[in-house]
């Protein structure tokens, strides 16, 4: 069994829930930004919900398939279309050999996410079939997918008609409220460039990918002046190369902060004011280019809270889904 | 000297040695990752040592935050009076300086150059005070550097001179990134080399290329087998210059899959190095080139 890539969207990749353990040698975890999507489309095929699918971003694929198999498409409000009809997001339904499944226009978040029954069966890297794109790691042969592309499908059986309603799915607010825990190197800008910081709306600038996001429309930082330690360099923003958490906000130069996702890049020498809290990095995978954005101090607590809110939110959808 | 801890969001604690870069910080931080590992605690995800900082990430569903940062304070005390000794392993790596890649790529990119009447080899030779880019050359590859840290991308080690602080080289990084920069490029910034794993935007100053291989996702490359990168923080790398001939020659020995680098198992001593930094060198050196 195998899916055909007749044309592979504007950056499609497979991914599941990622490949913790290497970050100390370069590699990041990965696996889908919006883990909530990835999760749900997996079980609305009945698949494990860690399997293999195919994050679609802004713009979706067009696919044939090769033998029958129950789909799903689940995250952001990308509607699929089976031989040219709509179909439903958030609800399994059946193709079977020959069949087309397109997409129609992006109405809502970035990403969609594709399960299909038995899972996309790459090879496993390091544990994972994510495909790490800057390492060309895992995945399909480390890479997007072009057209002419196949992928192996594994056996699997899903049930079509499944569907999650809407009010078990996670909406997304404008302003988007990035809830983050002011910290790390935030001692290097003044008091009244951190008000302002978490005072001012920001939008999603056009380089938002797997790494990071970048933010732009803010005021530049202030920095407190500090003769620069040996090692790191000569920006204010600079700091002797360092780990960098997911979810770290970093503002190189001072200027737009960027927000380390799945892919980030481990390491580097630019000071970050704090780190989004992992409930909200599903948030951030929904974020389309220009859509307007604040950053929300809040404490671990606080952070805490909204991550067993965010597992509670989680166990509804499996629970429900379960039957 | 006094770690500063701090929670990055809910799934990490970073550990801050020190602001500035020495070789002291680097084993507090790698003696503090040793210790976390070792002590094998519930929960923890990513133990990664960093330049004079550490990061340790967690599930805060097994290991409560508050819980961990106590343990690891606990620890504190132990890894700074930890005996600095590592036991590692010193590796050969040939290097083409002033190869036509880099400079190549060097040429395209002038205007992002502090100095865009020289090559980043001539300006860096001459901001450290060295007459010739041979004489920088031979300092470069002269005394061997310590991987103090692994990342940015997968595989791309940061190398830290094994020489005293005057006698660092530094090198500011480009004044707006390059948007590429070739695969196995031996590149410089702040104190810090760097070896980039594969191809792609840099900001460091580019001094040469190496033939070989530092990661290979495809497990091909006979020496990368087992570990796709070929380095760990803790690693000693000596640099070997060599010119195109040997460049050439080492490039089909590598294609052929029959090349691997020299690595040599060995034992450092921070207290020894200390207190006689070019005879441990020698040592060490020797390893590699005695026989």
């Amino acid at each position: 069994m195998a899916v055909k890539v007749i044309s592979p969207g504007l950056s499609t990749s497979v991914q599941d829930l990622g490949r913790p353990g290497h970050y100390h040698v370069g590699i990041p975890e990965g696996g889908g930004m919006d883990r909530f999507a990835t999760r749900i489309a997996n079980l609305l095929v009945g698949n494990d919900p860690g399997a293999a699918v195919l994050e679609a971003t802004f713009m979706g694929p067009e696919l044939e398939f090769t033998q029958s198999a129950v789909v799903a498409v689940t995250g952001g409000e990308l509607p699929p279309k089976l031989n040219g009809e709509e179909r439903p997001t958030w609800e399994s339904f059946p193709v079977k050999a020959g069949d087309r499944l397109s997409f129609g226009f992006l109405k809502g978040g970035a990403r969609a996410y594709l399960a299909i029954s038995g899972g996309i069966d790459v090879p496993v890297v390091l544990g994972s079939r994510s495909t790490y794109i800057l390492g060309a790691l895992g995945g399909h042969q480390g890479r997007t997918l072009k057209a002419g592309d196949e992928l192996p499908i594994g056996e699997g059986s899903g049930k079509a008609g499944l569907s999650l309603p809407a009010n078990l799915r996670r909406a997304w607010n404008s302003p988007a409220e990035l809830r983050m825990l002011p910290g790390m190197y935030w001692h290097r800008i003044t008091e009244a460039a951190g008000n302002r910081f978490f005072e001012e709306t920001w939008k999603v600038a056009p380089e938002a990918d797997r790494i990071g996001y970048r933010f732009r429309g803010g005021t530049p930082l202030e920095f407190v002046e500090r003769e620069q330690p040996f090692g790191a360099g000569s920006d204010p923003s600079n700091i002797v190369d360092a780990c960098y958490p997911y979810g770290s906000v970093q503002v190189p130069s001072g200027t737009e902060p960027i927000v380390l996702h799945r892919d980030a890049v481990s390491g580097g020498g630019y000071m970050m004011l704090g780190v989004v809290i992992s409930a909200d990095m599903d948030l951030i995978a929904q974020l389309q280019p220009h859509t307007p954005a604040r950053f929300v101090a809040v404490t671990l607590e606080d952070a805490l809270a909204a991550r067993a809110e965010q597992r509670a939110a989680l166990a509804r959808a499996e629970e429900y889904l379960a039957g | 000297m006094s770690i500063r801890f701090n929670f990055g969001g809910d799934e990490h604690i970073f550990g801050e040695v020190s602001e500035d870069m020495s070789l002291t910080s680097f084993f507090t931080g790698l003696s503090m990752t040793n210790a976390v590992r070792t002590a094998g605690i519930q929960g923890i995800t990513e133990i990664c040592p960093a330049n004079a900082s550490f990061q340790i990430r967690f599930n805060p569903d097994i290991v409560k935050p508050q819980d961990l940062l106590s343990e690891l304070k606990s620890m504190e005390e132990a890894a700074s009076k930890a005996d600095p000794v590592l036991k590692t392993r010193i590796i050969e790596l040939p290097v083409f300086f002033q190869d036509p890649w880099t400079r190549e790529t060097c040429l395209r990119f002038r205007e992002r150059h502090q100095d865009p009447s020289s090559t980043d080899l001539e300006y860096s030779a001459r901001i450290n005070g060295y007459a010739t880019v041979e004489e920088f050359i031979a300092a470069y590859s002269g005394q061997p550097w310590f991987v103090s840290m692994v990342g940015f991308v997968a595989g791309l080690p940061f190398l830290y001179q094994m020489v005293e602080r005057k006698k660092q080289i530094q090198a500011p990084k480009y004044l707006r990134p390059r948007t590429d920069t070739p695969k196995l490029t031996i590149g410089h910034g702040g104190c810090f080399a760097a070896i980039y794993s594969v191809r792609g935007a840099g900001g460091y100053q580019m001094y040469g290329i190496t033939p070989a291989p530092i990661y290979d996702p495809t497990r091909k490359v006979r020496y990368l087998s087992d570990d796709m990168c070929l380095f760990k923080p803790g690693d000693i790398v000596k640099f070997k210059a060599i010119g195109r001939d040997d460049y050439d020659a080492t490039l089909e020995e590598i294609e052929a899959n029959r090349w691997q680098p020299t690595v040599r198992e060995c034992t450092f001593s921070l207290t020894d190095f200390n207190s006689d930094i070019y005879g441990t060198n020698a040592k060490l050196m020797e390893l590699i080139n005695g026989r």
